[in-house]
């Protein structure tokens, strides 16, 4: 397990000099890295701490949220096929931000975009798990996940479509697709409180997902307060989801393939999977912002294309094998 | 003798009708219980109620406790036989001790010991290493019951937990029972096999209809008139050189 | 540049030879904002009938207040039609949809292209002026124009600022823009076309804060909010320029191709003068 944690670690680190290394303005790693460190007069310093930098952070923060949001959800649910994304929750919390920015609730304080995509993504939590009952079935989880997602995508496609700005209407695809480009230190520092908390009540997590293996009642019985557990879930998910899609649009899949490839890896057990998956989330998404940025650096590729790249085969896989075992 | 389970009046009832009716029983240290009763007598109503996983009236020693307390007190093994994550059979099996461990999840030595001493007791050794949601249903059977066993406390709670294993499972798994129970610590075990609780349990419990009809040995509760009423059939009963046997013979109505 | 010289002068005579085959139109509609502020400037009394909406949006029309005279249309085929007009003023981009329709209903429509460089306007001056049958006032504001014009190179400095145009989403005005020669007319060297963009295209942000422009120059924000406008704010912008915010220039005298363009780079001309003496 140290070992596989020091792996990614080392991944993620990799992956983050390299991202930091890319980008239409020419140079090579080591000046990238000196124009970071110290202020050496020229205007690369400028592009490395105010353009790369937070571009990186952003990766590696939402990443790490994403995938310990979804494999924290999959341990609660049971459930292989739970992830924010896929039911719906990143597409309610975009909802919240739309909204927010749209009605200028956003400017009235500091941190009121964060926390209105996470009131959102709380009212999806919340939705899905009432609509997926307490197993957490494939169906009806799938079921409710889509009607989320499509009414919260019909929605935020109607606030657009009614915003005077005329360059809203066109800005679906950013909220629906997610995308890294053109953020600032501001977005980091504006996500950074709300995730730092959803992080902390996620972590809590491990001994009650590990018990809930053998079902809600040996948990129960094993001492683990099975309301304090789903209270801290459905927080600690709409804070890391509220915050991320806040500043950077809607990302599927991250928690849906991170904790599905890892699994094998720590041994199936959900309390090592949430800092492996945290850990192959923020490489996941590094690894995509940077493909973005090779594959088309002219045009602003989101980063939802990669992610849905990826992402779909395996969930066709997912869902196939899930056949396989009903059958 | 110290009491391990007391229950005083319980009650449970699904919308006006009691599941479980004013039952009233105290467990002492070394027992070894069958908890028996006919298809809907609320066996495992009667248990979840006692575990305070359901709500109920009258008096439980065990809701008294804080969930932790009652964590290292009495372990519980539900008839639904879940195993959600693809795990070797020790992780599951070492899954029993998280009620022992301080926040980190790592095992310590006595952990570990416990570990290893209920993989043999359950003759699980081997399968260490195997996946356990690839065993057979008998044999997933005996892991979780190995996790039970693992949590060491006074006092275990089982609900069916032989259904589906082979002969020798069978008479092994209640003689580990059994053999806890001469330890000092106290066994509940709901089960159909009334030759099984006959051979191996100190003290019957018989439920019907949520009441508490009886308490007593075995040759005490298990009367041809109670056998007739409350299950409808007709056995053979005999002590033996073996033992006591028990055979159902036929159905009375 | 002389192929395009030779064509436009083939407009011009193709145009006013359409215009010299009927009659000078009396009931004039136009559906683009630029043709509305041409037709607005050269018509005659009772010519011009209705004008498009964005006429009286502020944000885009130089000539709100005149155009509050005229009746709104929502240059949409139908409505136009039934105003009966003899003469339809469209521009290249206008809804083809709508213009073909007009067309097909058997309306006369002129298009005019939009303004591509200085030399344009008093093209497009010829040109409308042409179709209304107004030519000596068209001659009369072109004549005025190419004082102003006159008058604005007679003032360029010799040590020449770098100036950028910054807009939503990152979009620029490279070489072969109007909004390029505005900005060198008021003496500035265009950032943009230093860096090769052609006409218009988007610049990266990193790109904008390797090329230390003296000043950049980004419209007004809409209502509402929207990401593509988040970017002439990021940081960078303000710091590139050591600390000072975007000049904002107002849209509405850069869009179009009329004598206004020369308020727009007095304006910026004079912002030039107060800052790099």
């Amino acid at each position: 397990m140290m070992r596989l944690l020091f792996l990614l670690g080392a991944l993620v680190a990799m992956l983050f000099a390299a991202s930091l290394a890319i980008g239409p303005a020419e140079a090579t790693f080591a000046k990238s890295l000196s124009s970071l460190l110290t202020d050496d007069g020229t205007p690369f310093t400028l592009v490395m701490r105010e353009i790369r930098l937070p571009r990186a952070l952003l990766a590696v923060m939402i990443g790490a949220s994403l995938g310990l949001a979804g494999a924290a959800m999959q341990g609660y649910l049971r459930n292989p096929l739970a992830e924010p994304g896929l039911i719906g929750v990143s597409s309610s919390a975009a909802l919240g931000a739309v909204l927010s920015l749209q009605t200028g609730f956003a400017a009235a304080f500091a941190l009121a975009l964060p926390l209105s995509a996470l009131a959102a993504a709380l009212v999806g939590v919340l939705l899905v798990l009432l609509l997926a009952g307490p197993r957490g079935a494939s169906m009806t989880l799938i079921l409710a996940g889509i009607a989320i997602s499509a009414m919260a995508g019909a929605l935020i496609s109607l606030v657009l479509n009614l915003s005077p700005n005329p360059y809203a209407a066109n800005e679906i695809v950013f909220w629906m697709m997610g995308s890294l480009a053109d953020r600032s230190m501001l977005h980091v520092f504006l996500a950074l409180p709300v995730m730092a908390l959803g992080w902390v009540l996620l972590g809590t997590l491990g001994r009650g997902l590990d018990a809930l293996t053998l079902g809600e009642d040996a948990a129960s019985s094993m001492g683990i307060n099975l309301s304090r557990l789903r209270m801290a879930l459905v927080v600690g998910v709409s804070c890391v989801v509220g915050a991320g899609t806040a500043v950077a649009g809607a990302i599927g899949f991250v928690g849906l393939v991170v904790p599905h490839i890892l699994r094998p890896f720590v041994g199936g057990r959900p309390s090592r999977l949430l800092w492996a998956s945290a850990l192959g989330g923020a490489a996941l998404v590094l690894a995509a912002d940077i493909a973005v940025r090779l594959i088309m650096p002219d045009r602003d590729l989101k980063l939802g294309v990669v992610m849905a790249l990826i992402g779909a085969p395996l969930f066709l896989h997912l869902i196939f094998k899930t056949r396989k075992e009903l059958s | 003798m110290r009491t391990l389970l007391s229950l005083d009046g319980l009650t449970a009832l699904r919308g006006e009708c009691p599941v479980v009716d004013n039952v009233s029983v105290s467990i002492g240290a070394g027992e070894c219980v069958g908890l028996i009763g006919p298809n809907g007598a609320g066996k495992t109503t009667l248990m979840r109620a006692a575990l305070g996983l359901l709500p109920a009236k009258g008096a439980s020693s065990l809701t008294a406790l804080s969930p932790s307390e009652r964590a290292r007190a009495v372990a519980w093994l539900p008839q639904a036989r879940d195993i959600a994550w693809p795990m070797t059979v020790e992780t599951v099996v070492a899954l029993g001790r998280i009620p022992h461990l301080p926040r980190g999840t790592k095992l310590r030595t006595e952990d570990q010991a416990a570990v290893d001493a209920a993989l043999a007791e359950m003759d699980l050794t081997d399968f260490a290493d195997r996946l356990a949601n690839q065993l057979s249903g008998g044999e997933q059977a005996r892991v979780l019951i190995a996790r039970a066993l693992a949590q060491q406390t006074p006092l275990l709670m089982v609900d069916e937990p032989i259904a589906g294993l082979d002969p020798a499972h069978q008479i092994g798994t209640m003689e580990s029972f059994a053999a806890l129970a001469a330890e000092g610590k106290s066994v509940i075990v709901s089960l159909h096999d009334l030759g099984l609780a006959a051979r191996h349990c100190t003290r019957i419990l018989m439920l019907s209809q949520g009441r508490l009809i009886a308490d007593g040995s075995p040759a005490e509760v298990l009367t041809p008139e109670r056998l007739n009423t409350v299950f409808g059939i007709r056995v053979f009963y005999e002590n033996t050189a073996q033992g006591p046997i028990f055979q159902p013979t036929e159905v009375t109505r | 540049m002389r192929l395009s010289k030779l064509i436009s002068a083939a407009a011009l005579a193709l145009v006013a030879g359409a215009a010299a085959y009927g009659e000078t139109p009396q009931k004039v509609v136009s559906m683009n904002v630029c043709t509305d502020q041409l037709a607005m400037l050269l018509a005659g009394e009772g010519q011009l009938h209705s004008l498009s909406a964005l006429a009286v949006d502020p944000r885009i029309s130089g000539m709100v207040e005149e155009a509050r005279a005229f009746h709104i249309n929502s240059a949409r085929a139908e409505e136009i039609y039934l105003m009966k007009p003899d003469l339809v003023l469209a521009g290249t981009y206008t809804a083809r949809a709508s213009v073909e329709m007009l067309e097909r209903l058997g309306l006369r429509v002129v298009r005019f292209a939009p303004a591509n460089s200085l030399a344009d306007v008093p093209l497009r001056l010829r040109e409308m002026g042409a179709v209304l049958g107004r030519e000596a006032r068209a001659a009369e504001l072109v004549a005025a124009f190419e004082a102003g014009l006159a008058r604005l190179k007679a003032n360029a400095p010799e040590q020449l600022p770098r100036a950028l145009s910054y807009a939503a989403n990152g979009y620029t005005s490279g070489a072969h823009t109007l909004p390029d020669e505005m900005i060198v007319a008021a003496g500035f060297i265009n950032v943009a076309s230093e860096f090769g963009i052609d006409y218009g295209g988007r610049m990266p942000l990193e790109l904008l804060a390797m090329s230390a422009p003296d000043l950049v120059m980004s419209s007004t924000p809409y209502a509402g909010a929207s990401r593509a406008e988040e970017v002439p704010q990021h940081p960078v912008v303000r710091a590139v320029t050591g600390g000072a915010p975007p000049v904002s220039m107002v849209s509405r005298d850069w869009s179009c191709g009329t004598p206004l363009v020369l308020r727009a780079i007095d304006e910026l001309a004079a912002k030039r003068k107060a800052l790099f003496p």
